[in-house]
């Protein structure tokens, strides 16, 4: 099908406006994290540089370590009690803002969520250490809640003041016989959240991953991990998979509990959705339980289908086989039909997605289900192999703000180490194009000739909206209402503007039917009052 | 139940905040920087203080929120954040050209122990800083005090950095308005205006967080107080600081510093805090009220008078700031409502003090707290029920539990839009918190009236 898209003006001189106003020095560093795509025979595509620092004074979209740690990988686990050992802001603003859904089935399941816990650092902690204080306060979070366990997430002045947090944990864990670990994952460690990302799910996989070996039961058992739940996207998620007769064993971190993360080495494969935040733990699984990790996709209505397919292919049961047909059989009629009704709308109309580590990937496949083009997109945090593929890891330096941050040791487990396939299995799936651990990175799939812009700033946006006006910009709540200041409708792909699901089948319709709603919206056009549109005064009322 | 842990019982706690009725400074110290005219905000920290910061104010205002930030990483942390400061104001002057940068640090170089006054001095002599074009500071360590305290070391920070004497009294008078909303610092002009004083008001936000769609962003709206007038409050005939926690530290050290005489009044929120401010302004303006104000004083009277029967005795626990909620208390005992219950996450004993000489004698007993947290608010509901909740957002989870009316007052409000645009200081803003609390408690009383007792008119 030809697609009518807009012209676009040339990118090589929209890559030159971008960087004409920088300093000398700013301009050399952003250059090498502005890229024109070029897509090249095998998927090679240009390098981009990328999990970098910010230059300070430029106005970026990212966050930090901490909250990478504790608001995006712990933030969705309902029955850990987090407690953040550091001054009140920390603790204030991760309290329910990241938008993740939980379903606790009982009203006596235990929910932390709706709480913040926090040391509330004083200056006298400061300055005669905060140990203390927080041993007193785990002890009042067990006695006031009788939690199974307690995490503790240090902050910026936890590191320097040279609080053992970690020995506090150790301490606590023996005394109240209940689990406690502790994260270092101070804001400044690292260039953005990955490296919280990548600290918490050390500590997970260190602490709680294999502690629990009560059978679980069910056929075709996966884990699906970096899936956090924004917006209800776990329930969907776990609709479609139940329906396929799929066991979810769990899911790292959405609308997940501890008991999902201590029995998640009973899995028997892994199912990665966001490579960014969590590769590193399908690694350690498989090396140390002997889990196979696939990437898989439940952004968009065909990318979903494509997932439970590679799963089924991966189980090689007939019986699933033919039971995941079935239910795709079953939900693309709704897809199809929603698709029929925004298409006329949506057809040829452009996007700009700025976000995340995996989700600038993910929701371009649902805009080529409209038919909409994705004209530039960036990460905020992910790594070159997120954009370029799993290809290019051997290549990737790893500089000083990367070596900070720990890379744990794993050896298979003594006992817990069970190859999932025989060497014949894994002979036959290669052969019908099976791939394991297969991340092509967000290039490969976008045209040639579009703009791939590592950690954009506010300055960027606001010249690439001015210069290629696109007709929807993703990006996140810092950035939403300067974009539609300029008059383009914004999609915040964080907390999804309080909407969603937007996984799976349900959820694909879901977002072709709020794009469709942005790109319609008849706000836009009563931006100028009609004496703005017709300044020339040319009759004059007749009072008679 | 959401919150579904919270005991009624109650345990004193020394180390553990739950549900923090307060943020950190320097989210305070961005929103004052926010009303100056062409300010960038910068927070001295690591990238992620920032990007909270922004997040929750534009959340509260769906406004964008500009703020840059030094990005510390490891070595800054080690060594010292000069470095990247020194780089930052190169940079945003080159990139986002503003008039001025208000820096505020962070809990982080702050521990490090970063001098914003040695570093600016150094971008200065190093021609970082444009001709005619300012870096001001403040030092707001996150573990004191709170996001008041940010709030009022930043417009603190406004006078050090910028207000001259200059030998010459210009006859104007200062008014600091405190950490109100945009629309407040509106009202709180348009009062002013209306009793004839010449004035400065600084910071205004008004303008800068609640600005039009109009088709072009600019991050620096056409609005706050330009920098040469703050220069100047150092000329004024005196200072009206509004709010002991947000305004009074400013207005005695422009006192200290350029001889200005100031008076610390409560924020102007219900009848008798609007009249003492109303009687100041016509004090320092020499001038008599006009009819116009009595007319709006007497609007809210009549409502006061029209709808009693509905607030006489009505129970009510508050959280918020000191300056809002003592000003807030004052107008609900005016309303022979009883506020019962009264926290605040922010510090400082004077606080349960004047509550509690504001409650006095009234047929109540309070329970007030000051650095306190919503999880203790929670229990005191459960031990003693009131008949209405007035807090920032995150009170709808206990108004949902415990079912009771609940007013959105404060901050953050991410849930509900209004606070941007309509006041809720002077008459009219006495007018609107009426409002919103009968709607809410007359709702209540349609839901749950029987049918033979459901009433046409109230």
């Amino acid at each position: 099908m030809a697609l009518k898209h807009k012209s676009i003006p040339d990118v090589a001189t929209v890559k030159e406006e971008l960087l004409k106003k920088y300093p000398t020095k700013v301009a050399r560093k952003r250059a090498k994290q502005i890229v024109i795509n070029d897509v090249k025979d095998g998927d090679v595509v240009p390098e981009v540089q990328a999990n970098v620092r910010t230059t300070p004074g430029i106005i970026t979209m990212r966050g930090c370590t901490y909250a990478g740690c504790k608001g995006v990988i712990l933030g969705p686990t309902r029955d850990i009690v987090n407690i953040t050992h550091g001054p009140i802001g920390c603790g204030f603003y991760s309290w329910l803002t990241r938008r993740n859904q939980t379903k606790a089935p009982l009203e006596s399941s235990e929910n932390f969520m709706p709480y913040a816990f926090s040391t509330d650092m004083q200056d006298e902690d400061i300055i005669f250490g905060g140990e203390k204080k927080l041993i007193a306060a785990i002890q009042e979070a067990y006695d006031t809640f009788h939690p199974k366990a307690i995490a503790i997430f240090a902050t910026c002045p936890v590191g320097l003041i040279g609080d053992d947090i970690h020995a506090v944990a150790r301490k606590m864990k023996e005394k109240l016989g209940i689990n406690i670990f502790a994260f270092s994952c101070e804001g400044y460690k690292g260039v953005s959240q990955s490296a919280g990302h990548h600290i918490a799910n050390n500590q997970i996989f260190t602490h709680v991953v294999g502690e629990d070996d009560t059978p679980k039961l069910g056929e075709y058992k996966i884990n699906m991990l970096g899936e956090y739940n924004i917006g209800g996207d776990a329930f969907e998620l776990e609709r479609v998979l139940e329906k396929c007769g799929i066991t979810l064993v769990s899911t790292f971190s959405g609308n997940s509990t501890y008991e999902h993360f201590a029995t998640a080495h009973q899995a028997d494969l892994n199912a990665v959705m966001c490579h960014r935040s969590i590769n590193y733990v399908a690694e350690m699984m498989e090396t140390k339980y002997g889990i196979p990790w696939i990437k898989v996709n439940f952004i968009g209505a065909e990318s979903s289908a494509k997932s439970l397919r590679k799963i089924a292919q991966y189980f090689g049961d007939k019986k699933l086989i033919d039971r995941v047909e079935e239910v795709i059989a079953e939900e693309m009629p709704a897809v199809h039909a929603a698709l029929e009704d925004v298409k006329p709308f949506t057809e040829g109309k452009t996007a700009m997605l700025f976000v995340g580590g995996s989700r600038a990937h993910h929701y371009q496949d649902l805009f080529t289900e409209m038919g909409m083009k994705t004209i530039a997109a960036g990460y905020e945090f992910a790594h070159r192999d997120d954009y370029e593929g799993r290809k290019v890891m051997p290549s990737i330096k790893v500089d000083a703000d990367s070596r900070n941050i720990e890379e744990i040791e794993v050896a298979p487990d003594a006992t817990r180490f069970v190859p999932r396939k025989s060497d014949e299995d894994l002979k036959r799936l290669a052969e019908e194009g099976f791939t394991f651990k297969d991340y092509e990175g967000m290039m490969p799939q976008m045209e040639s000739d579009t703009l791939v812009i590592d950690d954009l700033n506010q300055y960027e946006a606001d010249k690439l909206i001015e210069l290629l006006k696109p007709d929807v910009f993703c990006a996140g709540i810092k950035e939403k209402f300067s974009v539609q200041k300029m008059g383009v409708p914004m999609k915040q792909l964080h907390s999804y503007d309080y909407g969603g699901p937007y996984a799976g089948f349900r959820g694909a319709v879901n977002f072709y039917t709020e794009i469709k709603r942005l790109v319609t919206s008849k706000v836009w056009n009563d931006l100028k009052a009609p004496w703005e549109e017709n300044p020339e005064l040319s009759a004059t009322y007749v009072w008679e | 139940m959401l919150l579904r842990h919270t005991p009624t019982e109650i345990r004193e706690r020394s180390a553990l905040n739950i549900n923090p009725a307060k943020t950190c400074q320097p989210i305070g110290a961005m929103y004052a920087g926010l009303g100056i005219k062409g300010c960038l905000p910068h927070s001295h920290g690591s990238q992620g203080c920032c990007a909270y910061h922004r997040s929750t104010l534009t959340r509260h205002y769906k406004e964008p929120v500009s703020a840059a930030t030094s990005s510390f990483t490891e070595g800054a942390s080690v060594f010292g954040g000069q470095a990247n400061l020194l780089q930052a104001i190169e940079n945003i002057f080159s990139v986002y050209e503003p008039e001025i940068i208000a820096v505020h640090t962070t809990c982080l170089s702050e521990t490090i122990g970063d001098d914003l006054n040695q570093i600016v001095d150094k971008a200065v002599k190093e021609g970082k800083v444009p001709a005619g074009k300012q870096v001001i500071f403040a030092s707001t360590p996150s573990y004191v005090g709170s996001h008041v305290t940010g709030f009022s070391n930043m417009v603190k920070g406004m006078v050090k950095c910028l207000a001259v004497a200059s030998g010459k009294k210009n006859g104007k008078v200062n008014i600091i308005p405190g950490w109100v909303e945009p629309a407040d610092m509106e009202e709180i002009k348009r009062i002013a205006g209306m009793i004839g004083v010449s004035f400065t008001m600084f910071p205004d936000t008004s303008g800068v967080l609640n600005g039009p769609l109009t088709g072009e962003y600019h991050m620096f709206p056409d609005a706050g107080t330009p920098a040469e007038d703050i220069r100047a409050a150092g000329d004024a005939i005196g200072t009206l600081a509004l709010g002991e926690w947000c305004s009074a530290d400013a207005a005695r050290t422009l006192d200290s510093q350029c001889k200005v005489p100031c008076r610390v009044l409560d924020l102007p929120i219900g009848l008798k805090a609007t009249d003492r401010f109303i009687d100041a302004l016509r004090i320092v303006a020499g001038t008599s009220v006009p009819d116009t104000v009595n007319f709006e004083r007497g609007q809210l009277i009549d409502v006061i008078s029209d709808y009693h029967q509905y607030f006489f005795g009505k129970k009510v626990a508050l959280v918020g700031d000191p300056d809002q909620l003592i000003a807030l208390t004052e107008f609900l005992l005016t309303l022979d409502m009883q506020p019962v219950h009264v926290v605040t996450g922010t510090p400082g004993k004077k606080f349960e003090a004047r509550i509690r000489e504001l409650c006095a004698g009234k047929g109540f007993d309070v329970n007030v707290r000051a650095a306190g947290d919503m999880f203790l608010l929670h229990q005191w509901i459960k031990n003693e029920p009131v008949d209405l909740i007035m807090g920032n957002t995150y009170c709808k989870y206990i108004a949902r539990d415990e079912d009771i009316p609940y007013v959105r007052f404060g901050f953050p409000i991410m849930d509900r839009v209004g606070h941007q645009y309509f006041p809720v200081t002077g008459y009219k803003g006495g007018i609107r918190l009426m409002e919103k609390i009968l709607g809410v408690l007359l709702d209540r009383a349609d839901r749950d009236a029987p049918e033979e007792k459901f009433e046409l008119v109230y």
